[in-house]
């Protein structure tokens, strides 16, 4: 790990001085390095980082966005890969076992844990990520394979404050109850934006044989093609009008107002 | 999943090469089948061949002579959404889009469908005995739960059914296989690519472990005019097939020249009868022949404790997808009435 030099805030100073007391000047003078990290984390997982969250909270984002962590490589790392691709437009080098998912390498590598694991066997969509354009399942996406591809999570959506339309049109439409499945929603609805302007049918288009300009995404058309997406919650009437939504641009009316 | 070496190649030879090395190497191409096994040790790997920085095979080409060439390391979704697929052979893009999701069709391979393995729920369990996953434990499907088991081509060693829907398209229009080996190519017309289970269930196909698929290439005959796939499922999506059938009929004023039709869900390779389709042929395209025809497909039919429904079940998927045929525009797919 690249020693991070940056000064510690005042919130990191009380953290260290009162969880790793014979550390502080370590740290203070020649900045927080692999080991502190890990001790840290160990802390974190005992609980005990719960009266410093702030501190502790500043610390873990800074840490993600220098981009170091990544290094923070399991002790023993078989048959050992690097792989080098861009996540959310980011260039991205991380050493993986060559066993890594895609899935694991964003949740536990890069801190990205916005893609969820459902099922880890291709039958739910929680996972779903847009690799090189395209959605696809992490769960099933050896990290290793992509080398040189470019992974949008659902982290990558937002352009920096502003919301995809995707995501504001699920927000809109409540287009979710505990939210674990939506992240692969929302990847999967981005997608489905793209496969449909290119004319892309589905199994219940009507006829394939002419080569349809843009798909106008019909409640069955949308069902169909959302299928590889389950939600527990069972949120799929605001999920399909949120899509509608943000299709057509089009005021929907949310399916909630009518409830009372 | 077991550790294994991981090793991208980048031209055929190189791939050859390393699979010949033995069992242990495998290739690995959208995944999708392959990491699900290996998550629960169901296959295993010593080496794992990354094959898709390989450039060639990876489109879709019509030939000279009017063929048309499927890449082995084109996606499902790439082969579907082909221009030349979707106006010449409307029944292939049906069948995939048929199949799994479309993140699923985005990561498959045209080969890795041909070769992907059983869903039977014994298979996936390692703490049953399964002839498939280990050859001489026995069969826990034969007096287990087998309700989505197959009732053609069945042994006493064996009753699990291949689950592809793709491959039920390229059953129906006679495609060919190329294979590519240590001594060089050879092809397999589809018919005899999948293997009955017989007393060696554990062999799915007829490809050796040091041979690679490089293509499957389909006759100019694309029954573009009357072709339909239908496939029936627990649910109407992202799931199974309990049956499917893919139908593609030749018709002249309203007599049949030629029929095609190509079962899934029933047997351990996409099944066709040539007796039944041997029968249609000058015949009257209506339901009462197709009704016959049926029967003649389903004559051998053996069912098993929980699946004897899929004996009527295929009966009307059979006349209902072939009288869908004679109307391609009016197809409804999956369960929803439509005649
Ligand atoms: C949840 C789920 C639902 C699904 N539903 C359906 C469905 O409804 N209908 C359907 O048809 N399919 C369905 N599938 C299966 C899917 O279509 C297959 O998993 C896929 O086609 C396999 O292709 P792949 O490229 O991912 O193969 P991989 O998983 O990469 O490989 C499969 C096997 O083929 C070998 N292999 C791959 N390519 C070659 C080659 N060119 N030469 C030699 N060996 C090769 C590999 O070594 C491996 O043993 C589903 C899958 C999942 C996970
Ligand atoms: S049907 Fe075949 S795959 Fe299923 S338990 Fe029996 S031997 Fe195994
Ligand atoms: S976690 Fe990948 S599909 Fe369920
Ligand atoms: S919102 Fe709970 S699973 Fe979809």
């Amino acid at each position: 790990m690249n020693e991070n030099k940056t000064k510690l805030t005042e919130e990191e100073k009380k953290l260290f001085g009162d969880l790793m007391p014979e550390e502080l000047d370590e740290i203070i003078s020649s900045g927080l390095n692999r080991r502190h990290f890990m001790k840290l984390m160990g802390l974190a997982s005992a609980g005990l980082l719960a009266s410093h969250l702030i501190g502790a909270e500043q610390l873990f984002a800074r840490s993600a966005e220098i981009g170091d962590i990544a290094d923070l490589a399991p002790a023993a790392i078989e048959n050992g890969i690097n792989v080098s691709f861009k996540v959310n437009n980011t260039a991205k080098k991380v050493l993986i076992d060559s066993r890594a998912t895609l899935l694991d390498t964003l949740r536990e590598r890069l801190d990205l844990t916005g893609s969820k694991k459902g099922c880890d066997h291709g039958q739910c969509g929680a996972c779903t990520v847009i690799v090189d354009g395209k959605r696809v399942l992490s769960c099933l996406t050896l990290a290793a394979t992509c080398e040189g591809k470019s992974v949008i999570t659902i982290e990558g959506l937002a352009k920096d404050n502003e919301l995809n339309p995707m995501q504001a049109a699920f927000l809109k439409h409540d287009g979710f109850q505990c939210g674990f499945c939506t992240p692969g929603q929302i990847c999967s609805a981005v997608a489905l934006m793209k496969e449909a302007k290119e004319g892309q049918a589905s199994f219940v288009t009507a006829d394939v044989r002419q080569n349809q300009q843009s798909v106008i995404l019909s409640d069955e058309e949308i069902a169909e093609r959302m299928s590889g997406n389950i939600c527990r919650c069972g949120a799929y009437p605001n999920i399909v009008a949120a899509i509608k939504e943000a299709q057509t641009g089009k005021n929907v009316e949310q399916t909630w107002l009518f409830a009372g | 999943m077991n550790d294994f070496n991981y090793t991208r190649v980048y031209s055929m030879d190189e791939a050859l090469a390393n699979v010949s090395l033995g069992k242990g190497h495998r290739v690995i191409a959208g995944g999708t089948n392959l990491i699900d096994l290996m998550k629960y040790f169901i296959t295993t790997a010593d080496e794992l061949v990354d094959i898709n920085p390989i450039s060639e095979h990876q489109t879709i080409e019509e030939l000279p002579d009017g063929r048309l060439r499927l890449g082995a390391f084109a996606t499902n979704a790439d082969t579907a959404y082909h221009p030349l697929v979707e106006s010449r052979y409307p029944l292939l893009n049906r069948a995939i889009l048929a199949g799994a999701s479309a993140q699923i069709r985005n990561m498959a391979t045209n080969g890795g469908n041909l070769l992907q393995r059983t869903r039977c729920y014994y298979f996936y369990d390692i703490n049953t005995p399964c002839n498939k996953r280990e050859p001489g434990t026995g069969c826990s499907a034969i007096n287990g739960y087998n309700r989505t088991m197959a009732i053609m081509g069945t042994s006493e060693h064996c009753i699990a059914v291949f689950p592809s829907d793709m491959c039920v398209a390229l059953a129906a229009l006679d495609a060919v296989v190329n294979i590519v080996g240590p001594e060089g190519t050879r092809q397999l017309p589809f018919a005899d690519f999948h293997r009955l289970p017989g007393n060696t269930p554990h062999i799915d196909n007829n490809l050796m472990d040091n041979e690679l698929i490089s293509s499957i290439d389909l006759p100019e005959k694309g029954f573009s005019s009357s072709y339909s796939y239908l496939k029936l499922r627990d649910r109407n999506s992202y799931a199974f097939a309990l049956v499917s059938v893919a139908t593609a009929l030749d018709l002249e004023h309203g007599l049949i020249k030629e029929a095609r039709i190509a079962l899934g869900g029933l047997a351990h390779k996409p099944w066709r009868v040539q007796e039944a389709e041997d029968f249609l042929k000058g015949k009257q395209a209506s339901k009462t022949n197709f009704e016959a025809a049926a029967d003649l497909i389903l004559q051998g039919a053996k069912s098993f404790e929980f699946n004897a429904f899929k004996i009527e079940l295929a009966k009307r998927a059979i006349v209902r997808n072939c009288m869908m045929a004679l109307d391609p525009d009016t197809q409804q797919p999956g369960a929803q009435p439509s005649l």
